[in-house]
C-alpha cells in the first residue's frame, strides 16, 4: 500500500487533468441517472459533488470515482414516487449508517461469495435497465429525436479515433447544443425535465418525522441501497487495482462509501456509489490518486455554478445517445461466450440474476437471489457421493456430510456385495459432521446383518477426530 | 552485446518469433536477462476482473497468453522473468524501456490486430520511433 502522500500528490499533473475529463464527463450521466430516479439534476450533480468530494478523503481505492450511479437510482425510484425527495435524503443517510457498519464489520470479506455469474448478471442487467430507462426519452416522440439520437451515437464512437485529448461525449454535447439552439428544430432538453440551481448544497435535515413509521418506509429501501452501493464498489475497486497494478484497502471502501453518504444525505443528494465506467476513464486519463476523485468532484460543481443556465439547453436526444453509450460500455459482451462455454448452473445463475433484476428493478434482489441460487447449486453438486470399487476395496469419491449421506447409504443397501469382508478406502472423501459419522455407523449395520465384515481404512485425520469425537459421546451413555 | 533485453509479447506467432531471435542474441553474453512485457490493455481489466474468481486467477490467464514465448525461453536456458504492463500497448512498452533504460527492445512485426494495423499504424511502428534504445523488429 502507498503512503498517505503519495495517494495524494504522487501524480499532481495527472490527477488534475483526469479529474477535469472526469467532471465532463460525470455531468451528463448525473443528470440522466436524476432523471431516472425521478428527481431534479440538481440532486444527481450534488450527490455527484460530495461523493467525490469525502470519497476522496475517506476511501479506501485512490483514483475510484464515487457519484450518483444508475444502479442506485434504479432503487430508489419506488421511495420517490410513493413519498417523495425527503424520504430519500433520510434513506440516503441511513443507507450510508448501514455501509458504515458493513465496513466496521469486514463485509468486504464477504464479497468473494458473490460468484462471478452473479457479478456478471449484475452488470448486465444494469446496463440492460440503464437502456430501458431511456427508452421513454427517444421512442415515438419525433424524426429529429431519432436523427440526434443517432448523431450522438456516431459521433462518440468515431472522435476518440481522431481527438484523444478532450472526452468525445463533451465534443457532440457541445456541437449538437449549438446545432440545435440555431437551427431552431423542436428537442426537448434537460430544461423540460428539471431545473438546474446554480447555486452550492446547503446543509440541511431530511423533513421528516423521526419515527418508527418513517423507519419501516425507508429501512428497506437504505439496505438495498446499501448492498448495491457496495457490490458496484468492491467490483470497481478490484478493477481499478487491476488496471493500475496497485492494491486498495476494501473496508475502508465500504467505511468511506458509508460517510460519503451520510454526508450526501444532509446536503440534498441522492444515494451515490463508486462507478466502473468513470473510474476507467479516470485510470485512462493518467488519474491515480486522491486528488483525481477530489478535482472531479469541485470541478463538476464548478461547472455548474458557471455553465447552469447553458446546461438546461442541452438536448435530451443527446443526452440519451450518450447513455446508450454508457450501457453498451458496462454490458460485459464477454457473456455471450461464456454462456456456451461457462458450466451449465453458472450460466443459469447469471440468467437468473439478470431476468429477477429487470424484473424488480433492485439489483440487491437479483443479486441475493443469484448468491443463493449458486449456493444451492453448489451443495447440490458436492453433496453427490459415488463409490467405485476394485474386488473388495469401495472408494468414496466426495463430500460425507448431512446432505451427501443418502447417496452413500443407498449405494450399500442396493448393491449386492460378494465378498464376505470389505475395505471402505476414505483416501478420496472426508466425513465433516454428526451426519456422516452416522451414516457410516449404519452402513456398517447394514452389512453386519449381511454378515459381511468391513473394514475403514485411509481415513484423514480430522475424519478420525469426529468419529472418535461422535463415537466416544454415544459411548458414554 | 546487449544486457538487459526487452521482449514485447502479445500472444501472436510473431511474438514467439521475436522470441527465438531475442534468445540468439541474449545467448552470446552470459549476463544477458530478457524481460518479458505483456500489456494488458486498461479495457481488458473489467472483463478480466468479471470472468476471474481472483487476482491470482487473472494473473494465471494471463500467463496462459504467452505460455509460448515463456517455454523457448526456458528451453534455451536465457535467464527471463515476466512483467504485465497495463494500458495502451505501443506506449507502455515505450515508457518502460526508456523509464527502466533498456539496452534493446525486441518486438514482432505485427501482433494480433491486423486491422488496427492497417488503419492506425502498428505497435511496432510506435515503438521503433519512439524508444530511446535499439529495436529489433521481427518478421
Amino acid at each position: 500500500m502507498q503512503s498517505l502522500k503519495q495517494q495524494w500528490f504522487g501524480n499532481i499533473r495527472g490527477d488534475i487533468l483526469s479529474g477535469i475529463v472526469v467532471a465532463l464527463a460525470l455531468i451528463p450521466e448525473a443528470i440522466a441517472f436524476s432523471i431516472i430516479a425521478g428527481v431534479d439534476p440538481m440532486v444527481g450533480l450534488y450527490a455527484s459533488f460530495t461523493m467525490a468530494v469525502i470519497i476522496a478523503f475517506a476511501g479506501g481505492r485512490p483514483g475510484m470515482i464515487s457519484a450518483a450511479t444508475g444502479a442506485m437510482a434504479l432503487v430508489m425510484v419506488p421511495l420517490i414516487k410513493d413519498y417523495g425527495l425527503e424520504y430519500l435524503f433520510a434513506a440516503t443517510l441511513l443507507t450510508g449508517v448501514i455501509q458504515i457498519l458493513f465496513g466496521v464489520l469486514k463485509v468486504a470479506r464477504l464479497m468473494k461469495f458473490i460468484p462471478n455469474a452473479v457479478m456478471i448478471g449484475f452488470v448486465n442487467s444494469l446496463a440492460i435497465l440503464i437502456f430501458m430507462a431511456q427508452v421513454p426519452h427517444f421512442i415515438g416522440i419525433s424524426t429529429m429525436t431519432y436523427i440526434f439520437v443517432g448523431i450522438t451515437l456516431l459521433l462518440v464512437y468515431t472522435l476518440p479515433r481522431f481527438i484523444k485529448v478532450i472526452p468525445a461525449p463533451l465534443i457532440a454535447i457541445i456541437s449538437l447544443t449549438i446545432v440545435a439552439i440555431f437551427s431552431g428544430v423542436n428537442l426537448r432538453t434537460i430544461g423540460d425535465l428539471g431545473t438546474i440551481t446554480q447555486s452550492l448544497p446547503t446543509f440541511m435535515i431530511p423533513d421528516v418525522p423521526f419515527s418508527l413509521e418513517t423507519l419501516k418506509i425507508i429501512f428497506p429501501f437504505s439496505l438495498s441501497l446499501a448492498i448495491v452501493g457496495l457490490v458496484e464498489s468492491l467490483l470497481t475497486s478490484q478493477i481499478v487495482d487491476d488496471m493500475t497494478g496497485t492494491e486498495s484497502n476494501k473496508n475502508q471502501e465500504a467505511r468511506g462509501q458509508g460517510i460519503a453518504n451520510i454526508v450526501t444525505g444532509f446536503f440534498g443528494g441522492m444515494a451515490g456509489c463508486a462507478m466502473i465506467g468513470q473510474s476507467v476513464i479516470n485510470v485512462k486519463s493518467g488519474g491515480r490518486g486522491r486528488l483525481s476523485t477530489l478535482i472531479a468532484g469541485l470541478f463538476l460543481m464548478f461547472l455548474i455554478l458557471v455553465l447552469g443556465d447553458l446546461v438546461v439547453k442541452i438536448p435530451m436526444p443527446v443526452l440519451v445517445g450518450i447513455m446508450i453509450m454508457v450501457c453498451i460500455g458496462t454490458f460485459d459482451w464477454a457473456s455471450f461466450k461464456y454462456l456456451v462455454k461457462a458450466p451449465r448452473t453458472d450460466a443459469i445463475v447469471m440468467l437468473t440474476t439478470v431476468v429477477i433484476v429487470v424484473w424488480t428493478h433492485d439489483l440487491s434482489k437479483g443479486v441475493i437471489a443469484g448468491v443463493i441460487l449458486s449456493a444451492v447449486f453448489f451443495v447440490v453438486k458436492i453433496s453427490s457421493v459415488s463409490i467405485t470399487h476394485e474386488d473388495n476395496r469401495y472408494y468414496v469419491n466426495g463430500q460425507l456430510f448431512f446432505a451427501s449421506t443418502d447417496s452413500f447409504i443407498d449405494f450399500f443397501k442396493y448393491n449386492e456385495i460378494n465378498s464376505k469382508s470389505i475395505l471402505i478406502d476414505f483416501s478420496n472423501s472426508r466425513i465433516w459432521d454428526e451426519s456422516g459419522v452416522g451414516a457410516l455407523l449404519k452402513v456398517k449395520e447394514l452389512l453386519k446383518e449381511k454378515n459381511i465384515h468391513i473394514e475403514v481404512v485411509e481415513l484423514d485425520s480430522s475424519s478420525k477426530k469426529i468419529i472418535s469425537r461422535l463415537e466416544g459421546a454415544t459411548s458414554s451413555h | 552485446m546487449y544486457k538487459h533485453i526487452l521482449l514485447a509479447a502479445d500472444g501472436s506467432e510473431n511474438a514467439a518469433r521475436a522470441a527465438k531471435e531475442a534468445i540468439k542474441i541474449a545467448s552470446c553474453r552470459k549476463d544477458s536477462m530478457i524481460e518479458v512485457a505483456y500489456v494488458v490493455d486498461f479495457d481488458q481489466s473489467k472483463t478480466d476482473v468479471l470472468h476471474s474468481g481472483s487476482s491470482e486467477a487473472i494473473n494465471l490467464e494471463r500467463r496462459k497468453k504467452i505460455v509460448k514465448v515463456e517455454q523457448l525461453l526456458k528451453d534455451s536456458g536465457v535467464s527471463y522473468k515476466v512483467t504485465f504492463l497495463h494500458g495502451t500497448p505501443g506506449l507502455e512498452i515505450v515508457n518502460y524501456a526508456n523509464e527502466q533504460q533498456v539496452e534493446l527492445v525486441v518486438i514482432g512485426s505485427r501482433g494480433l490486430n491486423g486491422l488496427q494495423e492497417m488503419v492506425l499504424g502498428s505497435v511496432s511502428h510506435k515503438v521503433m520511433k519512439r524508444v530511446n534504445c535499439p529495436a529489433l523488429i521481427v518478421k
